[in-house]
């Protein structure tokens, strides 16, 4: 029977030889990974269930990262109970603080996660990982501890939306405004409890660092995950780090999808979401006089070093505006060591911003840099929710790192040609 | 088996109720869990934890609990008494935290069109079955498919994990 790349990675964890959309399924997972604000909760369920071990300590992996380096006593009690589960379980992928980066990026970045994989993660980004062609979900703490003694999950076999993106992008449109545009198309709940893959030669042409953005958002349109067949791009990506042998999965020609939605990119401004939800998204040119009090570049969305490259190269010999602070935080060790061998972080500093360790920080409104009442921010993150990223009577912007930083020069959401004019 | 009828007072929201909302990421660095319960739906509604009484149930529109994973938010709604949560529909992270740690949810889009702020309503858990006294109106929700139904009943998955070890 022919099935989605979804579909057969569900079918070989679940030991079938095919699975239907909307079967109940317990699948075995490859990686399972919480961090120190859903793994405290789940290591407290996992020692009432009494299994005294954990399926496999190599295929676990715990990460510090929201409110780290530790916010505060209670902040710091919480990764205190990661590093003590670690050490009495023997776990093999734990990263301590100035190791650690923001989950997402650590992950593929390190080869920990691989094509082909089925994995768990007690964070609603997760499905991050379907940009190198595994089926990633997010889940709670207490799925994350039955997966600790087991091993395995519960799944609802989820139907495949296909996307499909066409033509060749303006400069300075990239993987955060492919995605924002179809949110805006399908709404929050747009894809509840199904799959969004894509493909189209916009897709192929863009860099690992945009396909990992596209697959991150996809919770924001409510769906299981996002997945994208793994390429030459994705496979030279995953060599180079790859800890481990995997078998990537492609999915049949002639599966069975949901839908098909097809956007042609090629007239595609930049995109903003307007608070208060990813959805609620304008092309830039509709979006006039948002003064703004800081801009963050960041996240597991958009804090790339390729992100960064393109932050740089409008930040490069410019200001931050007076009354704005940019915030640049790298996503991993590793994009921090090559943004400062690149010149980048002498640039972001030199125009004005403040640059802080890996972590997840302002985006969720844990630390470094949260909003007070009536702020508003440029954010390159993914949630524009009320009180995201601090007061809820705050407001965020979500756009792609390049608007990001014109807007931290120009003090208000610009378009980059604004600062740094056309690029032929 | 039986028959467990919820009675309690309705507080409505609408769509895209998120966890963000339910309990803000300034309080994720709680862990007793009656003080998450203190905080529940804090930027949504200050006054709900001071109108809630033990019992009572929330109804909201399309897309409940949509977001950030934290199964924070399951908690601080159970733990300010809400007996269960009646939607148009459910995030997908919310729902399975839901099932997995005993919050009663159910999704049925014309009751939770219908029922208004402040309505008495009973909900018949075992058979899906939702009456708005005050309205005089009831419906019938669609019952949970098989697997999730033995969730249920194993109460949450730590139970249904536990059990299926001993079988093992």
């Amino acid at each position: 029977m022919s099935m989605t790349l979804a579909e057969k990675i569900i079918a070989k964890h679940a030991g079938r030889n095919s699975v239907q959309p909307g079967e109940f399924v317990e699948a075995k997972v490859d990686i399972c990974l919480g961090n120190d604000i859903t793994a405290p909760l789940a290591i407290e369920q996992f020692e009432k269930l009494g299994f005294g071990k954990v399926f496999d300590a190599e295929r676990i992996c715990l990460v510090p990262d929201h409110f780290t380096p530790s916010k505060d006593i209670k902040s710091a009690q919480q990764v205190a109970s990661l590093r003590q589960f670690v050490q009495k379980y023997g776990i093999k992928h734990w990263w301590e603080i100035g190791r650690a980066g923001v989950e997402h990026s650590l992950l593929p970045e390190q080869g920990v996660v691989l094509p082909g994989d089925l994995i768990i993660g007690a964070d609603s980004h997760t499905c991050t990982y379907g940009a190198i062609g595994a089926f990633a979900v997010g889940i709670g703490s207490t799925d994350l501890a039955a997966c600790f003694g087991t091993g395995k999950v519960w799944l609802k076999v989820p139907p495949t939306i296909r996307v499909i993106y066409e033509g060749a992008p303006q400069t300075w449109v990239g993987g955060k405004d492919y995605i924002l545009a179809l949110l805006g198309q399908l709404g929050v709940d747009g894809a509840l409890y199904k799959v969004l893959e894509f493909g189209g030669s916009a897709v192929r042409n863009l860099p690992v660092s945009g396909r990992f953005t596209m697959c991150n958002m996809t919770i924001e349109a409510g769906a299981k995950t996002g997945i994208i067949e793994p390429d030459g791009v994705a496979v030279k990506f995953v060599e180079v780090s790859a800890e481990r042998p995997y078998e990537i999965q492609h999915g049949d020609s002639d599966a069975a999808f949901e839908s098909t939605i097809k956007i042609d990119v090629s007239g595609l401004e930049p995109q903003v979401a307007l608070p208060y939800l990813p959805s609620n998204v304008k092309p830039i040119s509709q979006v006039s006089n948002i003064v703004v009090d800081q801009v963050f570049i960041g996240s597991c969305t958009n804090g790339s070093l390729d992100d960064l490259r393109v932050a740089a190269k409008i930040l490069d010999g410019r200001k931050v505006h007076p009354a704005v602070r940019l915030i640049v935080i790298p996503t991993t060790p590793t994009v921090y060591v090559n943004a400062i061998k690149e010149g980048l972080i002498e640039k972001f500093v030199k125009a004005g911003a403040a640059i802080g360790p890996c972590t997840c920080g302002p985006c969720l409104g844990g630390h470094m840099g949260v909003l007070a009442r009536g702020e508003r921010a440029c954010a390159t993150s993914n949630r524009n929710f009320v009180g995201r990223m601090g007061h809820p009577e705050s407001e965020v912007y979500l756009t792609n790192p390049a608007v990001a930083a014109a807007t931290a020069i120009a003090g208000k959401i610009v378009h980059p040609e604004e600062i740094v004019g056309k690029v032929s | 088996m039986a028959v467990e009828l919820l009675k309690g007072k309705v507080h409505k929201y609408g769509d895209n109720v998120d966890t963000d909302v339910i309990i803000p990421a300034r309080y994720l660095n709680i862990t007793d869990r009656r003080e998450l319960g203190s905080h529940c739906l804090e930027d949504l509604d200050k006054n709900f934890v001071k109108k809630v009484v033990s019992g009572d149930f929330i109804v909201a529109g399309k897309n409940f609990g949509s977001g950030s994973s934290r199964e924070q938010a399951v908690i601080a709604i159970k733990e300010a008494g809400v007996a269960a949560v009646i939607a148009v529909s459910f995030a997908r992270i919310f729902f399975r935290n839901a099932i997995n740690i005993g919050l009663p949810i159910i999704e049925c889009q014309d009751a939770a069109v219908a029922i208004a702020d402040g309505d008495r309503v009973e909900i018949d858990l075992s058979r899906g079955i939702i009456k708005d006294v005050t309205r005089k109106k009831h419906w019938q929700a669609q019952p949970f498919p098989e697997f999730l139904r033995k969730l249920i009943d194993a109460g949450g998955l730590l139970n249904y994990v536990r059990s299926n070890r001993q079988v093992r």
